[in-house]
């Protein structure tokens, strides 16, 4: 396996060849907020927008997940252009996201507040309108509760169901602002042949997906 | 691959182009007169069919044998329904606004009589002296028809029409050239695409054609979604041919054997027109295999768009075409190493493709001689909005924007102001009348704020609204947003809160900042291009207009008079004419009444609904009604 040295904060790491920054940051105990990343996944969704990095000799910031590895690559995690970008995707993510994580059983566990905790920003944003959806919680599953109120769209629930475990019981469903994972028909998790395995729950970096308490 | 048996192509298209001529003469040369209806989406919008049924009804009760014939749009939409007559010993002369009445009169009077009926000419074709021809119209020195040059003279559903008037004969040419030497060509003669971010043509095919992979894919890309635009349509149903023809020399070029025309369902006609030329094309051997006897074999499919704005930006197109949702994904790779089903595919707008066969037929350094030191060649525009002349313009690139509106527009209608002109649809921008003498050109026009987009220009005048506009255009991303990323679907939902409190009077003029903060951050983070130029609109507007936005936020004031929430309708006592009645008539809720003793005409600020409906049923003598902003300037009524 051929591999590439590159420099992330000022630290010498070596990666595969043909690696995304973001998991060579990653594997060498850099983190960079991400939410829609899959190491395995056969498309890069490039879709939360978290994860913006600087390279040197490049104008603009860039997103981890998608640049790939090159040799003497020179990344700033914490460059002001980047940060300021990373910042404002968190701060508009949770303008549409119900801050009440003292009742949310992920509290603690919860990806978004460390990536508060990372980038210094506050999970009540107060640049921003506050927009939520209120949409319908579903506790059809005899497993989980799915409350689409609390989700970030990072897609990793249906890449498992899907791609993984070949099951394909949610998917993105319409347009804009109304996008949402939901099941096919919108109809309850229960009736769309969900096999309760709980392994959405498992990845869900929020409390979109959590169990039920026993 | 190499087209071999160039002496068979050169023959074989000669004795089609032969046949095509001889067919386009008996027309012109028959002794009769021919007869042109401009029966485009445009023209049959304006009755353009009822015209023609009356011209054909007409014809037969005069017992006259004239050909009729169906052609495209000429550009001067703002005329419909046109129709050309062309009789012997007259030059071909164009009426305007032709209705069912003068059109049978045109029949009698002119085509069995001798008298042209001068009164609803618009243009001779030719230079005369009889009338007036197109060429005396002050446009005429800023207008270059290269790509528009067939659109409204020949039938779109004939393709004889088209080869007697040139048209496939720099694909014969092609086909006797090297692939290599047309890309050549085309990169010498500083093509850049017309489907909005100008990126070179010549370019693009080369790193096509030099990608691994087959087979390899051309596609059209004819989504046009931008409100407003309609130069794309004009051109699939007034000429298909040029498009067909650019898209073989495409083919051709990079080594495809397959090709998408992609056009939006909501465009019947010219997908009716397309499919047609296809069929005719594959008759004659211009399509399918072994074309015209050379050793390149290519065809082309129409595919169907459910019209999303975004299913226009390539990477969605594609996945659209393949069956899936109409959603951007992450460039790169580009398509032109990974594109349909993961194949290298070129993918070029409607109008790029048309300017190839014209680069081929008349080479690099003539095209390149047209336009700017960076900008190539023409520029179509769809002119819409507070102008006189609406439709469509191709001028050198280079043209300034006033030229484009004021020459070939004829300026603003009603005396008015002009205040701005959007250029580039939602991706675009507005500038204001300092950036008039602007040369249109892809870089001066993104360095002030817009975008040259796919050609939308609507003018505004003093009536319109800025800040009214960026949140419409805003509104509009916003709705077409796939949702995929954060910024788009987010950022822009924030943006349009903002602009709409902000038309409402609601805004704080913080929010100003947060609002240019958020459009760049929105620019630079996005995942598609949508995203990333959706902000334009209203960074543009705030860098020209700041003072309309300050206006609303800060007196409650809408300076254009349009946001219906900063405005009230108010009867001026000395105006009103006090013994008529019309606007109490007409207001649908009883907001007017009379004034006891005085009489004038009083609006009841509190029932009032903004419609407007009073304005319009005021006598224009009398002229009474005003619209004042912010609402607190209505004098109490003594
Ligand atoms: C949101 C969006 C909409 C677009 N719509 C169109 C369109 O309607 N027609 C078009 O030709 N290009 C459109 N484009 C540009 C295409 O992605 C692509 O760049 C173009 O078709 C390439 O052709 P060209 O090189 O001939 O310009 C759009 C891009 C974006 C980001
Ligand atoms: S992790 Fe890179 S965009 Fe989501």
């Amino acid at each position: 396996m051929k591999t590439v040295s590159l420099t992330i904060d000022g630290e010498k790491v070596t990666a595969r060849q043909g690696e995304k920054v973001l998991w060579a940051a990653l594997d060498n105990g850099i983190y960079i907020p991400n939410l829609c990343a899959l190491r395995d996944a056969s498309e890069i969704p490039a879709a939360c927008r978290l994860c913006f990095v600087e390279v040197e000799g490049k104008e603009q910031p860039v997103t981890a997940c998608t640049e790939t590895v090159e040799p003497g690559m020179v990344v700033n995690t914490r460059g002001p252009s980047a940060l300021r970008l990373a910042r404002t995707a968190f701060e508009l993510l949770m303008s549409s996201h119900p801050v009440d994580c003292a009742h949310c059983p992920a509290n603690g566990s919860c990806e978004l507040q460390k990536i508060a905790h990372h980038l210094g920003t506050k999970l009540k944003t107060r640049r921003f309108r506050k927009l939520l959806r209120e949409l319908p919680v579903d506790s059809s599953s005899p497993v989980f509760i799915y409350d689409p109120n609390k989700c970030v769209l990072c897609g990793r629930c249906i890449w498992i169901c899907r791609e993984r475990l070949g099951i394909g019981v949610l998917g993105f469903a319409h347009r804009g602002f109304e996008r949402v994972v939901t099941t096919f028909a919108d109809e309850p998790i229960a009736e769309s042949g969900c096999r309760d395995c709980g392994e959405c729950v498992v990845v869900c970096p929020t409390g979109a997906l959590t169990f039920k308490e026993q | 691959m190499k087209a071999t048996g160039f002496q068979s192509v050169a023959s074989t298209f000669r004795e089609i182009k032969s046949r095509a001529e001889s067919q386009w003469r008996g027309l012109r040369d028959g002794g009769k007169s021919v007869i042109m209806v401009g029966a485009a989406t445009c023209g049959r919008a304006a009755g353009a069919l009822e015209v023609l049924q009356a011209i054909k009804r007409e014809l037969k009760k005069q017992k006259l044998d004239c050909p009729v014939v169906e052609v495209g749009c000429m550009g001067h939409c703002y005329a419909e329904p046109i129709v050309t007559i062309s009789k012997p010993g007259y030059p071909p002369i164009c009426y305007r606004h032709v209705n069912p009445v003068i059109a049978e009169r045109l029949v009698r009077e002119f085509i069995l009589g001798d008298d042209p009926c001068l009164e609803f000419v618009l243009a001779a074709l030719e230079e005369n002296d009889l009338v007036p021809s197109f060429s005396d119209f002050p446009r005429a020195k800023f207008e270059k028809k290269v790509i528009l040059k067939n659109c409204g003279h020949i039938d779109p559903e004939q393709i004889e029409h088209y080869i007697a008037n040139g048209g496939y004969s720099a694909l014969a040419k092609a086909l006797q050239m090297q692939p290599e030497e047309i890309i050549d060509e085309v990169k010498r003669s500083g093509l850049r695409g017309r489907g909005g971010a100008g990126f070179p043509t010549g370019q693009k095919w080369e790193i096509c054609r030099n990608a691994l992979g087959k087979p390899k894919y051309v596609i059209c890309n004819g989504d046009e979604g931008d409100p407003g635009a309609f130069m794309d349509r004009a051109i699939l149903e007034s000429d298909p041919h040029s498009v067909l023809e650019g898209m073989l020399i495409a083919g051709y070029a990079i080594g495809a054997r397959y090709g998408y025309i992609y056009v939006r369902a909501e465009y019947p006609l010219a997908v009716r027109r397309a499919r047609i030329a296809l069929r005719q094309a594959r008759k004659l051997n211009l399509l399918g295999r072994n074309i015209l006897g050379s050793d390149f074999s290519f065809d082309i499919k129409l595919f169907q768009g459910s019209g999303a704005f975004v299913c226009g930006e390539e990477t969605a197109l594609i996945a659209s075409l393949e069956g899936e949702p109409g959603i951007p994904c992450y460039r790169p790779p580009y398509p032109a190493t990974n594109g349909l089903y993961g194949k290298p595919t070129v993918i070029n707008n409607v109008k790029t493709l048309v300017s190839i066969s014209h680069i081929v037929q008349n080479g690099a350094e003539w095209f390149a001689s047209v336009g700017t030191e960076r900008s190539k060649g023409t520029a179509v525009f769809a002119l819409a909005g507070k102008v006189i002349n609406t439709g469509l313009a191709e001028v050198p690139m280079g043209t300034t924007l006033r030229q484009v509106i004021f020459d070939v527009g004829s300026g603003i209608p009603g005396g008015k102001r002009f205040k701005a002109v959007q250029i580039g649809g939602p991706s675009g921008g507005c500038l204001p009348e300092s950036a008039l003498d602007l040369p249109i050109d892809f870089d001066s026009l993104t360095d002030a704020g817009a975008m040259m987009g796919s050609g939308g220009m609507i003018v505004l005048d003093e009536d319109d609204c800025m800040v009214e506009i960026s949140r419409y255009f805003l509104e509009f991303t916003q709705r077409e947003s796939c949702g995929k990323c954060t910024f788009c679907r987010l950022g822009t939902k924030q943006m349009l809160e903002v602009l709409a409190e902000i038309t409402k009077g609601k805004g704080k003029i913080e929010d100003l900042d947060m609002l240019s903060q958020l459009a760049e951050d929105i620019k630079a983070g996005s995942l598609c291009g949508l995203g990333k130029t959706a902000p334009n609109p209203v960074l543009s507007t705030l860098r020209y207009f700041r003072d309309e936005y300050e206006a609303h936020i800060k007196e409650g004031r809408c300076p254009a008079l349009m946001c219906q929430e900063l405005i009230a309708y108010y009867i001026v006592p000395e105006k009103c004419e006090r013994s008529c009645d019309a606007c109490v008539g007409t207001c649908t809720v009883e907001a007017i009444s009379s004034h006891p003793k005085k009489r004038y005409k009083i609006i009841d600020q509190e029932k009032c609904v903004k419609c407007g409906t009073c304005v319009t049923s005021c006598p224009p003598q009398y002229n009474a009604i005003v619209k004042l902003s912010p609402p607190g300037q209505v004098p109490a009524s003594k």
